[in-house]
């Protein structure tokens, strides 16, 4: 658990992060939401100590931030940013192996554990153990940098705009990558990010912040639905509102007894995939099916009765 | 690239003739020498004019590799920051103040021979690696810098796990654009006798022997382009390896 307790950073007098409260709870992905300039990169860096705070503690699994120096604490702490950061000059294995290195774990268990790592990026550990970041595509670098940041195995991962330098395509990918490795080991992450749509696909809870200010924080449907302030609605986008709170809900929240015409949708799609085909093939319900057999249907009322009612 | 390697080939070759067999160009130097007088500079071997030459342009240049580089790390930290305009003003010295004035400067202090012309090739090489080494340290990527310290590495591990290596090639020109320099300005130490190549220049100009001058010019000469060359290969070497 990450407890950010009452945290304050000023710059010449002015704060670009301002009295901030909040507690991460372990096994969970929070991301920071905000415009440029809201204070969430500020906030990040002040875990990790990048950014000493003025004022305002953090703790992390009870134990202070500041009970150590701060590179023994960043070794226990994942760290991965914009355009990767990756040692030009280290291989892909030595960029991996670069925290347990500092660890001084064994050779042959960081071996394993780089293999290990690229095996779950779906890379395979022969073909780019040995190969330099310059000789990878933009997804891969991404993808070796967050691996950097998981090799240790650390209490926490903090991830700056992780994916902002990547193509639309590329960047799905790795965020379902992220979502999906994330639940396979329990790791707690905290993300910034200035995309809400990113925030909602992968957060557990959101942190909104504006002008140094956490102003919501909470659950995505609830930021969706309940917006507390202005500021978070514009950043929700009106317009796109109820898209937003039917692609966190899955067919299986509607599902009924039916028939419907067409091709079946998987029982975990989104709500706003069902939508889309119902709107695109000019169907009133589509079929859903589990396994490879239709279990039954999602009707467009329904849906549209589910984007009405705000949970 | 096939015709580069040739010609390199035939600079080391020509130039390792020139050192110790001097008498083959004896037909070729003959036309330079005046009449009756030597074509071939005998007084000392080249082959120890050479190394001794090279010894003291190594020394000197190691010398201002060490202090030049230790000073550009100083500066670059954020606790050296305000020094940097007096360091890049002594270096700035160092190159303005000219190698002959710094040589008879230096000869009532440490005598005639090798030392004035080591603080003077010192002194020349400063500036070049200084500027060099501070511009590859403050120019390095800072994704990978702040990702370093991201993850852990405290500030010696930065500055020789990353920022050195990173930085080597931009210091590398330094290196070669200075020793490049002293390989030239070592001759005229030979005017306050330490022992360099340019004890044969100078013996052909006070006796009016071009042949003596041509070979002592050529011999300089060729080892300013091979050593250049070599560190050229060097610093494409060093940049590949750090993926740039």
């Amino acid at each position: 658990m990450i407890e950010i307790d009452g945290i304050t950073k000023l710059y010449d007098g002015l704060p670009a992060v301002d009295d901030v409260t909040m507690t991460v709870d372990t096994g969970t992905i929070t991301v920071i939401v905000g415009t440029s300039g809201s204070g969430k990169t500020t906030l990040l860096r002040m875990i990790n100590r990048l950014e000493e705070p003025t004022s305002g503690s953090v703790r992390i699994n009870g134990e202070s931030t500041q009970a150590v120096s701060p590179h023994i604490l960043r070794r226990r702490i994942g760290y991965a940013i914009q355009g990767h950061g990756l040692f030009p000059h280290y291989t892909v294995a030595r960029n991996i192996g670069a925290v347990p290195a500092l660890l001084k774990w064994p050779a042959q268990q960081i071996a394993e554990r780089v293999d290990q790592l690229l095996t779950l990026f779906s890379m395979d550990p022969a073909q780019f153990r040995d190969r330099y970041p310059a000789e990878l595509s933009g997804g891969q670098q991404q993808r070796v940098g967050v691996a950097r940041a998981l090799a240790s195995r650390p209490d926490l991962l903090l991830m700056d705009e992780p994916f902002g330098a990547l193509d639309p395509v590329i960047r799905a990918r790795a965020q379902d990558d992220l979502r999906r490795i994330q639940r396979r080991l329990g790791s707690t992450i905290m993300l910034v990010t200035h995309d809400m749509e990113e925030a909602i696909r992968l957060g557990d809870r959101v942190a909104v912040m504006d002008a140094g200010r956490l102003v919501q924080y909470g659950a995505p449907a609830e930021i969706i639905a309940r917006p507390v302030t202005d500021f978070v609605a514009d950043m929700v986008g009106r317009v796109e509102r109820p898209l937003r709170l039917l692609s966190l809900a899955t067919l299986s929240e509607l599902v009924e007894d039916g028939a419907a015409e067409g091709e079946a949708l998987p029982v975990d799609a989104s709500l706003r995939d069902a939508l889309s085909a119902c709107l695109w093939t000019g169907r009133d319900a589509v079929p859903v099916e589990q396994d490879g057999a239709v279990i039954g249907r999602v009707t467009f009322d329904a849906i549209r009765a589910r984007a009405r009612v705000h949970p | 690239m096939k015709a580069g390697q040739i010609l390199r080939g035939g600079m080391v070759l020509l130039l390792v003739a020139l050192v110790l067999r001097p008498e083959w160009f004896y037909a070729v130097l003959a036309p330079f020498a005046p009449t009756g007088g030597p074509v071939i500079y005998e007084r000392a071997s080249l082959l120890s004019l050479s190394l001794s030459h090279l010894g003291l342009v190594a020394g000197a240049s190691g010398l201002a590799t060490v202090v030049a580089v230790t000073l550009a790390i100083l500066v670059t930290r954020p606790l050296g920051a305000p020094f940097r305009p007096l360091s890049r003003t002594i270096t700035n010295m160092g190159q303005t103040f000219p190698p002959v004035a710094v040589l008879a400067l230096a000869v009532p202090i440490l005598g005639f021979g090798a030392g004035p012309t080591l603080v003077a090739l010192f002194l020349y090489g400063l500036l070049p690696i200084f500027e060099n080494a501070m511009t590859g340290l403050s120019t390095l990527p800072p994704a990978t810098m702040d990702a370093a310290r991201g993850i852990g590495l405290n500030r010696w591990q930065l500055l020789l796990r990353v920022e050195l290596p990173l930085a080597l090639p931009v210091i590398l020109t330094g290196i070669r654009l200075s020793i490049v320099i002293a390989l030239g300005t070592a001759t005229i130490g030979s005017t306050v006798a330490a022992r360099t190549l340019g004890e044969v220049i100078i013996a052909g100009l006070l006796t009016n022997n071009t042949a003596f001058v041509i070979q002592g010019g050529l011999i300089v000469g060729l080892f300013a382009v091979i050593i250049y060359d070599a560190l050229v290969r060097l610093e494409a070497y060093c940049a590949r390896r750090t993926g740039q």
